[in-house]
Parts: structure tokens; sequence; C-alpha cells
């Protein structure tokens, strides 16, 4: 029996397990949800395709498994085109379907067309625009396998209409066949014994823990290697839920707003093990004062980002999980005494901390309870802004894929779609997104989405009436003058309860923990509005390239 | 310094583009790029001619194009003992008065003129880039109305393939 090419694309997402599709139809996908209404495929219908996308990545980065969105050709398209960005820098195993023209009026500037896959190129780790309904089958096997294999990516398809309506025989087929992808995945074991040596041999060795050990699901052969050898860790953004935030061996967050003790202990180790980090420049600060002292190993699925940014001495291409099993057992306890000794002591001494102010609540005290009254065990998404640092900072993460924030990009509007995704793939965990008033803004539509779905999601809104990261930088790098950061905001409670979500107003301090309390045991959907303290800064925080050891803003305990 | 890769690449729609636009966004300089179907005709053969400093800088553009999907197999044949060619049209002005100069220039460089005109002719020459640009330093007194070049084509000379 011959199947049309919307007919194949559902009958090969079943094939790929692919249990729910995030999307907005248009006049070029009508025959895909035609076909997805007459299969009962599960679909959520976003209010806004970069609602979409990012509740696509939400779902991978929260399941592990590929997200998948559907859009309309132009602007439908052209609207994926952030959320494919971010999940491209972050590595996260999206495939898009777009609509497109019929293959006959391509390139004549017909009504909604986009050249998406041209738009898209860079963003995307590969693209296809098909041509013959015939190559169908085999171009979504394709996606799949490279959306999710090696370094993970977002993969986009385009579909003229007359390919979703071309008729085909289908078969699915078994293998993929693409010459130029061969990601490696063992690590050379000569290196990795190289790398087991220079571990005997440090006095004052660090983890530098990144996204990448999450991607490789290789949390547990972490803490053991960081057991085993006693060698302190330091973490990412995007490695944060990767490492316990409790645990003896951590350090914190290293980097612009790291903690004193991960940005000393990197200036002054003498072994940096890289895993599944990139030297990204929110990191490393001033490259040329970055471990200065330190012999570096990396490890990274990616060729390309070995030694990118900074001269790399024992590198190791392979996935991270393989390469820490083979590592293990190479290593012996080392003896790092003194160096956890003088480490901890920095822990001590410079432990995060802010002003308690009588007037205000502050924002960390508000993630700090919430820490407390979720145990750590919560899925965190955020925005994009102070209050994200803040999460990092505060929230002591006890599990792996529960941290989702756009890290690489910085894409403010993230999290509340996201949050939607990881809802639906974790039905049963509570997920909780952390916004800021300029960021809710972004994609607050998503509330609609969220009360349709009934979808339990707790939004905590941080709200100091400005851009505060934005503002931060006005007042340290431009005197105060505060160009258009001030947000003059709506209601946002009345505006929740528009929405039909249940809303809590948060503004005393001596209520955080009741009002929390109260707001995470509804079994719907509810914003938290807590008036923060509007002039709060986030600190540590190390100015524009300078060195990571030269920090703003650190207090003494 | 210059060198010279011969990449092995699907023969696909936007392959091309991928790489040109990799090129640019990462800040690389291209010198040359040609292409053209190998005895497979699923797989193309682009020698691209590329300016980098130092080691690092080619070793990052070469892992970059590794990463594309379409690129099969990258081979840097810079210090290869290889066949280098490139072929180029070049139109000089041209009149009875000194066109026996300029024929005396073309037998020099083994090259041939293959359209004649009232005021132009046009020169096909092959060679090396240094040849070609040589012929053309020493036709430019007469005048060049327009130039074409392929760019380079190369393959290492021995058995094995690059
Ligand atoms: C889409 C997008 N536009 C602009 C920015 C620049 N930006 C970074 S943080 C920030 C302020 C965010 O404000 P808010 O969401 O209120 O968070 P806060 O910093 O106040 O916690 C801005 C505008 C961005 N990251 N993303
Ligand atoms: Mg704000």
């Amino acid at each position: 029996m011959k199947l049309t090419g919307a007919q194949i694309l559902v009958e090969c997402l079943k094939e790929e397990g692919v249990e729910v599709l995030f999307g907005y139809p248009g006049g070029k996908v009508l025959s895909i949800y035609d076909a997805l209404y007459q299969d009962d495929f599960s679909h959520i219908i976003n209010r806004h395709e970069q609602g979409a996308v990012h509740a696509a990545d939400g779902y991978a980065r929260a399941t592990g498994r590929p997200g998948v969105c559907l859009a309309t050709s132009g602007p439908g398209a052209t609207n994926l085109v952030t959320g494919l960005a971010t999940a491209y820098m972050d590595s996260v195993p999206v495939i898009a379907f777009t609509g497109q023209v019929p293959t006959t009026l391509l390139g004549r500037d017909t009504f909604q067309e986009a050249d998406i896959t041209g738009i898209t190129m860079p963003i995307t780790k590969h693209n296809y625009l098909v041509r013959d309904v015939a190559d169908l089958p085999r171009v979504i096997k394709e996606a799949f396998h490279i959306a999710t294999t090696g370094r993970p990516g977002p993969v986009l398809i385009d579909l003229p209409s007359d390919i979703s309506d071309g008729k085909t025989r289908f078969r699915y087929p078994e293998k993929v066949s693409l010459p130029g992808y061969k990601p490696t995945y063992n690590g050379n074991f000569k290196q990795i014994k190289a790398m087991a040596s220079a571990l005997r041999k440090a006095e004052k060795p660090v983890l530098y823990v990144g996204g990448g050990t999450t991607i490789s699901g290789a949390e547990q052969e972490l803490l053991e290697l960081a057991e085993k050898t006693q060698i302190p860790v330091v973490t990412t953004l995007m490695g944060m839920a990767a490492f316990p935030s409790s645990h003896r061996l951590a350090l914190g967050m290293l980097g612009m707003h790291g903690t004193v003790a991960a940005n000393y202990a990197v200036t002054e180790c003498d072994l940096l093990v890289a895993i599944g980090a990139r030297f990204d420049d929110r990191v490393t600060g001033k490259v040329e004062t970055f471990a200065p002292q330190a012999k570096i190993v990396q490890i990274d699925i990616d060729p390309a980002e070995i030694g990118k940014n900074v001269p790399v001495d024992i590198p190791i291409v392979g996935d991270i999980k393989k390469v820490l099993t083979d590592l293990l057992p190479l290593v012996t306890p080392g003896d790092t005494g003194a160096w956890l000794a003088k480490t901890g002591a920095w822990k001590e001494k410079y432990a995060l901390s802010y002003e308690r102010n009588e007037k205000y609540i502050a924002p960390q005290e508000v993630l700090e309870i919430l820490s407390e009254l979720t145990k750590g065990e919560a899925i965190i998404c955020t925005e994009v802004g102070q209050h994200q640092m803040w999460v990092a900072q505060y929230y002591q993460f006890t599990k792996a894929r529960s941290f989702l924030t756009s890290g690489g990009l910085g894409t403010m509007g993230y999290g509340l779609p996201a949050a939607i995704g990881a809802q639906i793939g974790r039905p049963n965990q509570l997920v909780i997104n952390v916004a800021g008033d300029g960021s809710l803004q972004m994609n607050i539509q998503e509330l609609a989405t969220i009360a349709a779905y009934r979808l339990p999601v707790k939004v905590i809104l941080l709200n100091n009436s400005y851009l505060g990261m934005v503002r931060q930088w006005q007042e340290h790098f431009y005197a105060k003058r505060y160009a258009g950061t001030f947000l003059e905001n709506p209601d946002f409670i009345k505006l929740a309860e528009a929405y039909g979500i249940k809303g809590f107003l948060l503004n005393e301090r001596e209520k955080i923990k009741d009002v929390l309390a109260e707001a995470l045991a509804v079994s719907g959907p509810v914003l938290v509005e807590c008036r923060v303290n509007p002039e709060e800064n986030v600190f540590p925080m190390v100015p524009p390239n300078g060195a990571i050891n030269q920090m703003m803003g650190v207090m003494e305990s | 310094m210059k060198h010279t890769l011969a990449l092995l690449v699907v023969n696909q729609p936007g392959v091309m583009a991928r790489i040109a636009g990799l090129y640019s966004r990462r800040g690389y300089n291209i010198n040359s790029i040609a292409v053209g179907e190998t005895e497979d005709p699923k797989v193309s053969r682009i020698t691209l001619v590329v300016e980098a400093e130092a080691a690092h800088e080619l070793e990052q553009i070469t892992k970059q194009l590794y990463k594309l999907v379409d690129v099969i197999k990258i081979s840097d044949i810079t210090l290869d003992d290889s066949v280098e060619r490139e072929l180029a049209l070049i139109k000089v002005k041209s009149s009875s008065a000194n066109r026996s100069e300029i024929l005396q220039i073309v037998d020099i460089f083994r090259a041939k003129i293959v359209d004649v005109s009232r005021s132009a002719v046009i020169i096909e020459v092959t060679g090396t880039q240094d040849k070609v640009e040589a012929i053309i330093a020493l036709l430019k007194p007469f005048g060049l109305v327009e130039i074409a070049r392929t760019g380079k084509v190369a393959l290492v000379r021995s058995a094995v393939r690059a």
C-alpha cells in the first residue's frame, strides 16, 4: 500500500518511539496535521512556534530522548530559529519539521516561502530539504540518528507540501549509511593511561565538569572518579546538575558568577581535567590567565572542541561515560589532602552570601528556601538573567537532568516552554520555572498551553521590575545610567488568573516559606510572584575579560 | 601560509554552501575553491586553497569541516607530491600591431589563443598557480579586459587515494 508523505512522517515518528509532538499548524502543514489527527497521534499545540521548539528542547533535556516539533512554512519556520540556535549551542537533540511551498514553486518568493534550510544551516547539526517523497523515510531515519548520536544537536527537515501529499510505498530503513558521519565513542587507551598517570602525579588537581557529562549519562562514573581520587569538582552552568551540589568535593560553579573557591582552585591547580566542557568565555574570563599553571586534560566527543580555545596537553576524543569507565580501574586514591584542606578553607571562608534587608525580599533567600522545600529534587527550568545565576548558585541540585537552562545562547523566554516539555516528558516530577519579569514576558503566551493541558508547572517569578542582569552591568560599567532596563510590568497575578492559573503574591520576607509551600502543594499550575529587591546584584562577579580569580563583590564569612 | 586541502564530499545540493558558509562564519579565508564529480558520481572532489597562519588554525578549520555530515574526507596535500593545475581564460586588448608580441608570450607559456577579435584576444593557459600569475603579469601591460580562473585542482601522485 502506498502512503502519503504526511502519513509516512507519522509512521516514522512511531518507528522512532516518539510519544509526543510539539507544534503549531498552518497552510503548508495541513496534510501533516490531518495525518496526525487521523492517527490520533499525541500532539501539543503551543501558542507560538518558539514555544514549540523550546518545549521539544525541554523534553529532550529532561528525558534524554529527542524532542520533536513541527511548524508551517515561512513565518512558522522562522519562529523556530531562536529555539534551534538554543538547542544547537547546548547540544540538545531536537528534530524540527517545517512545511514548505511545493517544489514546483520553490525559489519564486511564493506566499509564505522562506529558505529555512539556508537560514538554519549554521544553527543546526544538519538539515534537509526533501525533494522526493521516496527519500523521506531515509531522511527521517538519518535525522534521528544524527540528532541523537555523537555530540547531539538539532536537525531540521523541510517538507514541501507536494512531498507531504505525494505517495510512495513505505518502508522504514533499518540502517543509516552516512559515509561522512562517524562519531568516535571509545577514547584512545594510551591517552586514557596518560590521563591516569597525570592524575596520580598531580598535587592540586581539579575536575572541570560541563554539560557533556549529563548528555553522556556519566554522572555515576564522575562521582566514582571524584570520590576515588579525592579531587575537587567545579561545574559549568550546564554541568551544575551532573554532580551533587552539596557534595563535600563540590566547589560550585566556576567563571563569571562562579564561587571564589571554584575560581581560586582553577587558577591554582596543577592539573585541570575538562569533562564535556568547552572553555567558554564565560568560564575562562581572560584566557591567558585561566588555569595558568595547569596541565590540561580534555575529554570530549567532539574533536573540534579539543584545543579550540585553550591548548590541551592530553586530548581524549570519546564518549565521557565510556572514557571514564575505562579510566576508573586505572586510578588510585591520590594524596590530595593538603589541596582539599586549602580548597575546603576557601569554600568555607568565601561561602556564597547575600545581605538580608528589612525592606525587601532577597531573591537568593527565596531560592534557598525553594531548594530546601523541594529537597533539591525538582526539575528546575530558568529563563536568562540574574535569577538564572542565583538558581545556579543557591539551588542544591541532587539529580541528573534536573537543571534546564539556556547556557550557550542565553535565550530569555526559554524556561516557560521548556518547563512544558519537561513536565510532559516527566509527568510525575515537580517541574518549576524560575523566571525573571523580563524573560517571562518573552513567551508568556505559553501560560495558555500550560492551562489548556493542565500541566502542573510551578512558575516562581522573581520580579525586580528590571532587566536585572543588564541593569547590573549598567550599575557597574555605565555609571548607573539605566537605559532601557526599567520595566513597567503588568499585574502578573491577574494575568495568571486570566489564563486560569492560580496566582500567589509574595511580598513579605517572613512569608517566603509558607507561600512557597502552599503554592507547591497545589496540584495544578501556579504562578508565584515574588517582589524582590530591585537593585540586588549577582556576586561574585568577574568583570568582562578579567582574570577569574579577580572578582568583584566577594564577601568573607 | 597557503594550504591546499583536498576534500571528498557527498555529491548533494547545498554542500558548497555549507562549506563556504562555515568559512565565512568562523572568520577564515578561502583563496579558491574548485569542485567537480569524481569517478564515483555520488562523491564530489573539492580543492580548497586556504590561508592559515598557525598550525592550530588549520587544525580548527579541518575539524570544523569534518563536522559537516556531508564531508567524507579531508587531506592537507600542501606538502605532498602532487600535480596541481589551474585553468585561466585571459582576455587581453590586442591590435594587429602587438599581436605577435602577445603570441610570443603565449608560446613561452605553452598557452593557446582560443579567440581573436579585432581589438582583443582570449588566451587559455593551464598550469600551476604561479605560472598563471606569471603570464597574467606579463600580459598586463597590453591591457587586461577580463579574466576567468577555475581555482586550483590537485591530485596526489602516488597510487593511493588522498
Ligand atoms: C532574547 C534575549 N534578549 C535579550 C537578552 C539580553 N539579556 C540578558 S539578561 C537580560 C535581563 C533579563 O531580565 P529578567 O528576565 O527580568 O531577569 P533578571 O535579570 O531581572 O533576573 C537581558 C535583557 C537575552 N539574553 N535574550
Ligand atoms: Mg527582572
